[in-house]
């Protein structure tokens, strides 16, 4: 019962971006995959979620073939991406917004019941329902392209660079909780992060991409403590 | 006095008519970003479709969903077999931007001599289900027929179901989801693919009703030649552009401006600047306001 | 070296003429006249080639430039007399300033906008020969050339002149377009094309040069519109419906949008288009609608055949595969 990567290899045209990735991810586990531009995270995420196609290798997901299929059938096995960039639509109210999340279930009632939850994990989300949400801020669009995520009550959470072009202190916020979100609802969760530094702090586990390649892994406290993974992504 | 009136109400009827020509021309785009010129050649056929009804069953009331449903057959049938294709094959390319207009044209020809060799070039006729003799006001014959009253008031029932289609149901939000980011909403679970078939159909449909009511509001005759199909050719796009391309509101508004203008240029400048008149409301709204009346901050240019 | 290519295609171009040339003292006079078609369809073409495929831009409406062109002429030649030369040069100017202006409003659009417009500007143009008496309405005007110079002795025919004439300006013009696409504007032009942007921070002013290449264009079209009224002897709104836009535009595709080189696949398709599908109608035995609207059939399905399958022409498509194979080889 987890996300099964291995010997995963995706090409952009001549260019390798992922070579040759294996990894494991346990149930209830969150993983950060951080590394430099470039290196492959984002190709990697955008795979598993069906919207970029692989060369060679497998991912399953509880059984479930993740390759070779429409993003929109992957969601279908709860498995939600929140692509990189406040991936939220601009027309489209706060409201819409979420509904969206939860459009491919047939039980309205709920899709109702989830869109609670959410506002009680983002209250600000819940003032805002009625605005469209190219009227939110940096953070806020941030938590309401995670709320849409959430809406479809997905097993495993495919996060990109939510920290990307936001205050520190909105960062630590929604770092807290994504950090709960696994914790609490027993979520499992993928972490595609720059910011290694805040990715491996909350992380039980990560994956050190470069050029394509996995560099180290293992778990998250020994990440930060490899003088190597200091010195190339954490600065000290 | 009553020549003005006249002249408005001429212009609001067929203005209606044109703003549902551009409503078919903003729904294609939002599906799939490509101008459909071939629009009124669907809606060409969808009004033969609406003749053949009349012919065997003799009811306007039939003939009409007739249309819509064969209209929305051909268009949800090109959708699925054309337009995929093409728009796979022509991704990039020094002609990439170029060669999906150049296909909905060759798709305009295409439908244009089919239509043609199968009901022949002349004059066929639809009777409109009720009289477009004009009303009077004491001595005055208003241009304002039932028929007259009755196409707008279609018009309007069938453009606050698409609204209300469009805002409140669940399919609208897939529908403007699909149309403004096709990424976020496949990974929302929505078949964006499908949804654009769908909103080829929707626009075939619309252009089915524009035919319909084009031919009864005019002298009730139609063909590939006659100067309502070219109108229709025109008026759709520039309409819907007026209104800014992306928005349903935006094309009643371009349409009805279209119709008014079109109208008053008729009755108080000269009738034979009938087709040089859309060009030039075209020309004027792309350099004053390049985003339409009612359009996105999105430029035109890029 | 691609200047180099186009002057090498110029020689085959008029090796090619030579030829026609030479045929037109032995076939029918048909064939001449399909002849003069053929190069006033070449010079038609090139002028969409230019704009399409060497700027990016679409003209759906090149029907109504030579329409300016063609009433121009008319207008000078009957109103006031003026020797037939200097008609043709005449046409090129008045569509050439018709050009400035579209090609003003041009640079401010892009893609299915420009389309529009154009397209809107092909079905309204022709219709204002009814707004001024001068133009003579739905008769049009009648644009005569006069006879051949007795010169040329007394069996050379009114065809045979037009189609000289013709020849020789499409000789002319392809020769002074490939130049043109060889110098600064050519490269220019093709800049803008692949990537506005970097084009802009190359310091190419693109704007100016959308309106350039528009001007040529319609200064070509003029020409064709000319030349075309002269082969039909009159010039009428009917002569320039949006059909024949459209087959231009199928012409240009045909040819390859690309490459100006190919410019003879589609102006001999356009002429021998109806004449094949006479041809299949008569084998077949279709009925009278059918043989009527199997041309237009056959342009339009030629035209999406082509966007789908060669988008860049079958010039383009083979230097592709030739260069394809040359790597394979090397490696």
């Amino acid at each position: 019962m987890s996300l099964e990567v291995s010997q995963l290899t995706i090409h952009h045209g001549a260019i390798c971006a992922v070579n040759d990735v294996s990894f494991t991810v346990k149930q209830g586990e969150l993983v950060a995959v951080i590394g430099s531009n470039g290196a492959g995270k984002t190709t990697l995420l955008r795979t598993l979620s069906g919207l970029n196609k692989a060369t060679r290798g497998s991912a399953t997901w509880k059984g479930h073939n993740l390759l070779h299929s429409k993003p929109e059938l992957i969601v279908r096995h709860g498995v939600s991406h929140v692509s990189e960039g406040k991936a939220v639509i601009p027309e489209l109210t706060v409201n819409e917004n979420l509904e969206l999340g939860a459009i491919w279930r047939k039980n309205k009632k709920e899709s109702v019941a989830s869109k609670s939850e959410i506002t009680s994990i983002f209250p600000r989300l819940g003032e805002r329902l009625n605005q469209r949400a190219d009227t939110l801020s940096g953070g806020e669009r941030q938590m309401l392209a995670i709320g849409r995520a959430l809406m479809s009550k997905p097993e495993i959470l495919l996060l990109d660079e939510p920290s990307l072009g936001l205050a520190p202190l909105v960062v630590e916020q929604i770092f807290q909780t994504i950090r709960d979100l696994t914790t609490s609802m027993g979520l499992t969760v993928v972490l595609v992060e720059q910011n290694a530094m805040g990715a491996l702090k909350i992380a039980d586990s990560g994956v050190v991409l470069n050029l394509g390649k996995v560099a180290v892994s293992g778990s998250a406290t020994s990440l930060i403590a490899d003088p190597q993974v200091r010195a190339a992504y954490l600065g000290y | 006095m009553i020549q003005f009136i006249n002249t408005l109400l001429i212009g609001i009827t067929a203005g209606s008519i044109y703003s549902l020509m551009a409503i078919a021309i903003v729904l294609v785009w939002r599906s799939t970003r490509v101008i459909n010129f071939a629009q009124a050649g669907m809606a060409l056929l969808s009004t033969y479709f609406g003749y053949e009804a009349m012919v065997h069953l003799n009811s306007f009331w039939i003939a009409l969903p007739v249309a819509m449903a064969g209209g929305a057959a051909v268009a949800a049938f090109i959708e699925l077999v054309f337009m995929r294709f093409l728009l796979k094959r022509s991704a990039h390319g020094a002609i990439s931007g170029v060669a999906p207009i150049i296909a909905t044209l060759g798709l305009l020809g295409v439908i244009r001599a089919l239509t043609s060799s199968i009901w022949g070039g002349q004059d066929v006729r639809i009777v409109g289900p009720v009289s477009n003799v004009g009303y009077s006001i004491g001595a005055n014959t208003l241009a304002f027929s039932p028929l007259k009253l009755l196409i707008l008031v279609t018009v309007i029932v069938l453009v606050l179901l698409l609204s209300l289609l469009f805002q409140k149901s669940s399919i609208g939000l897939s529908l403007r989801a699909s149309a403004f980011s096709p990424e976020i909403a496949r990974l929302s679970g929505i078949r964006v693919d499908a949804v654009r078939t769908l909103g080829w159909s929707l626009a075939g449909a619309s252009g089915a009703v524009a035919g319909m009511f084009q031919t009864v509001n005019g002298n009730g005759s139609f063909s590939p030649d006659s100067i309502e199909f070219s109108l229709l050719l025109v008026s759709g796009f520039i309409a819907a552009v007026i209104g800014g391309l992306d928005s349903l509101i935006g094309a009643v508004i371009g349409g009805l401006v279209l119709g008014l203008v079109i109208s008053f240029v008729l009755m108080y400048i000269s009738s034979s600047l009938f087709f040089i008149a859309p060009f030039v409301i075209l020309l004027i709204v792309l350099f004053l306001r390049p985003q339409g009346i009612i359009g996105a901050k999105a430029a035109r240019r890029a | 070296m691609h200047r180099l290519k186009s002057s090498n295609n110029l020689i085959y171009f008029f090796v090619f003429g030579f030829i026609l040339f030479l045929a037109s003292n032995r076939v029918d006079e048909l064939r001449v006249y399909q002849g003069a078609s053929i190069a006033v369809f070449v010079i038609a073409i090139a002028s969409i080639i230019l704009l399409t495929g060497y700027s990016g831009q679409v003209s759906l409406g090149h029907g109504a430039l030579l329409a300016i062109g063609a009433y121009s002429a008319a207008v000078a030649r009957n109103e006031f007399n003026v020797p037939v030369v200097v008609c043709f040069f005449i046409a090129v100017l008045s569509s050439a300033l018709g050009g400035v202006l579209l090609g003003a409003a041009a640079a401010r659009l892009t893609g299915p906008y420009l389309a529009g417009v154009t397209l809107a500007l092909a079905i309204g143009l022709p219709s204002l020969a009814n707004q001024f008496p001068i133009l003579g309405g739905e008769q049009g005007l009648i644009f005569d050339v006069g006879f051949p110079p007795l010169s040329l002795g007394e069996e050379f025919t009114q065809y045979k002149w037009f189609f000289w004439i013709s020849s020789l300006a499409a000789l002319i013009s392809m020769w002074l377009l490939s130049n043109i696409l060889g110098s600064r504007y050519g490269r220019n032009w093709r800049a803008g094309r692949s990537n506005e942007v970097a084009a802009q921070l190359a310091g190419i002013n693109t704007g100016r040069s959308k309106i350039l290449a528009f001007t040529i264009s319609a200064g070509v079209a003029g020409l064709a519109g000319a030349l075309l009224s002269m082969t039909i002897g009159t010039v009428s709104p009917s002569a320039f419906p949006l059909a024949l836009s459209f087959s231009l535009l199928t012409g240009a595709v045909l040819s390859g949008v690309t490459t100006l080189s190919g410019v003879m696949i589609g102006a001999v398709t356009l002429v021998a288009i109806p004449e094949i599908a006479d041809v299949i109608a008569n084998r077949i035995g279709a009925s009278e609608r059918i043989t009527t609207n199997l041309p237009g059939l056959m342009v339009s399905t030629l035209l999406i055949i082509t966007v789908l399958f060669v988008p860049h022409g079958p010039v383009e498509q083979h230097r592709s595969r030739k260069a394809k194979k040359l790597v394979q080889k090397k490696n």
